[in-house]
């Protein structure tokens, strides 16, 4: 029994769907983490671009390096980083937020990286016509620049959601119950593995197919508002 | 046209690296006067609008706008120091400009294209902003394409808009860089007839880089043939076309009227 419900091990089918509420018990989890890790990929992510191409070298080179840092440092490091040393230091937070955390730092590194060619690709024909026109900086940057690199770095930040979402289940070392560790507790439990984790491989191609239709859905939707995408 | 020169380039001199593409630049504009530049690729045609429009710094000289100095500001005790972004900004309230390749916004509608800059900039209601934007538009002949993108709309009427958008400002001098340059030939006409009614407005002050020489030869008061980053030859259209002093021009023109 898990979370309340027993398994029903008298055929393999009746053993899949008996588990199929615990799994998606889990997946809820793994949905939860991958939402929140994506999340603060994007904020974060944004941060580090834009104080990347801070004029001030001083500004823009530690963080070259820090997010540099980040991307050659494996998740696990990271993740083993947050969960056991911030405590030494007075910060305890749940499995959970810390996993999303850790994943949301690690890939804040690459979404940095997406912005930034996104704003790159936005032309100096763009920029120019903004300052003849006497705009403030921070007015071509967020209503001339910005919404034509949202269409640009669409593709590239949904394949990053994927990412993420395959990358969840290492959280599962810090014990957070997301669906891949639920169904190794299920199989230690009934000593059947082939069931929960082909499962677990289905309920994940699932959601990796509903993740990229809808970054698709996106992506086809947005150049009709007249943002040409080369 | 009064005789009181609104544009001043003082021995300008502007550098690329090793490359001196204005070398020492002495031109004048009068107020309200219409200014054709013509000259080969490479001249510097571009560099002079681009500096005018403070798209691009000069490493010397002085240029003046309005008898003030664009990209130097007056100190305390009467220097020039190089100009502050604010300045900049005051100063380039009297300029428009109209592009090459248009550079209109691509996610916003003509209407917003047009709009947005005197709401943002000039601070003007949305409601005035508008009014504003349906009378040029009307000008350039578009009034009721103003809920189209810009990919929506042809070559033509995309530069009619970017006419449009400069005009919106009310600046008191616009710049041309080749407005019709990128056109397909049967659209060139539509965008030199609003241009060619610009150049009936008194108190506006045009400055067009073109290879249309009969449109320049139309509507100028005075053509400039620019040649090395300087002034060769410069005259009344109907002298500079017709009997060019310097070898030069000639040359120019004759490669120009061949093609
Ligand atoms: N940003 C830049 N960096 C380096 N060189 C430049 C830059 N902009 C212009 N140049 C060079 O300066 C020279 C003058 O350029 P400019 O654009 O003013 O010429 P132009 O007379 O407008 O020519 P065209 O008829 O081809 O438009 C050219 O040799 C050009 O290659
Ligand atoms: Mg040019």
């Amino acid at each position: 029994m898990l979370f309340g419900y027993e398994w029903d091990l008298s055929s393999p089918l009746a053993f899949a769907l008996s588990i199929l509420p615990i799994l998606l018990t889990g997946m809820i989890v793994t949905i939860q983490a991958t939402v929140l890790g994506f999340f603060v990929a994007l904020v974060l992510g944004l941060i580090w671009a834009v104080l990347k191409s801070a004029p001030s070298r001083f500004i823009a080179w530690p963080a070259r390096v820090v997010t540099e840092f980040i991307r050659d440092t494996p998740l696990l490091v990271q993740l083993f980083f947050l969960y056991y040393v911030l405590p030494e230091f007075g910060i305890v937070l749940p499995a959970f937020l810390t996993g999303a955390l850790a994943l949301g730092i690690q890939y804040s590194a690459y979404t940095s990286e997406v912005y930034r060619a996104g704003i790159e690709a936005v032309g100096a024909d763009q920029r120019e016509a903004a300052r003849a026109l006497n705009f403030s900086g921070t007015h071509t940057f967020t209503h001339v620049v910005v919404p034509q690199a949202i269409p640009r770095i669409i593709p590239a930040m949904g394949n990053y959601l994927v990412s993420i979402m395959k990358d969840v289940p290492v959280l599962s070392v810090v014990t957070v119950l997301e669906m891949l560790n639920v169904a190794k507790i299920v199989g230690d439990r009934t000593f059947d593995y082939l069931v929960p984790l082909s499962m677990v491989g289905a309920l994940y191609l699932i959601m990796t197919l509903v993740a990229s239709a809808g970054v698709r859905l996106l992506d086809t939707w947005l150049p009709k508002q007249g943002i040409p995408l080369k | 046209m009064t005789d009181e020169p609104i544009i001043k380039f003082d021995k300008v001199i502007k550098r690329f690296g090793d490359l001196t593409v204005l070398n020492e630049l002495d031109f004048e504009v009068k107020k309200g006067e219409k200014v054709s530049i013509i000259g080969p690729s490479g001249s510097g045609k571009s560099t002079v609008l681009r500096i005018l429009m403070t798209l691009e710094g000069i490493n010397g000289g002085v240029v003046t706008v309005n008898g003030e100095p664009l990209w130097h500001e007056k100190g305390p005790d009467g220097t020039l120091k190089p100009a502050s972004e604010a300045h900049l900004h005051k100063m380039r309230a009297q300029l428009g400009m109209v592009f090459q390749q248009f550079n209109l916004f691509p996610h916003m509608t003509v209407l917003r294209n047009i709009t947005e800059a005197p709401v943002k900039v000039l601070g003007l209601s949305k409601q005035e902003a508008r009014q504003r934007a349906e009378e040029l538009l009307e000008l350039v002949g578009l009034a009721d394409q103003a809920q189209k993108y810009p990919h929506q709309l042809s070559g033509g009427q995309q530069q009619r808009v970017g006419i449009a958008r400069a005009l919106a400002m009310r600046p008191n001098i616009l710049l041309f860089d080749e407005p019709t340059s990128a056109l397909d030939p049967e659209l060139v006409g539509e965008v030199l007839n609003v241009i060619g009614k610009l150049a009936h407005e008194h108190d506006l002050t045009m400055l067009l880089v073109t290879h249309e020489m009969r449109f320049a030869r139309e509507i100028s008061d005075r053509v400039c043939f620019f040649d090395q980053g300087r002034i060769r030859e410069e005259g009344a259209p109907e002298e500079l076309f017709t009997d060019p002093s310097e070898e030069r021009t000639r040359e120019f023109l004759q490669a120009v009227l061949d093609s």
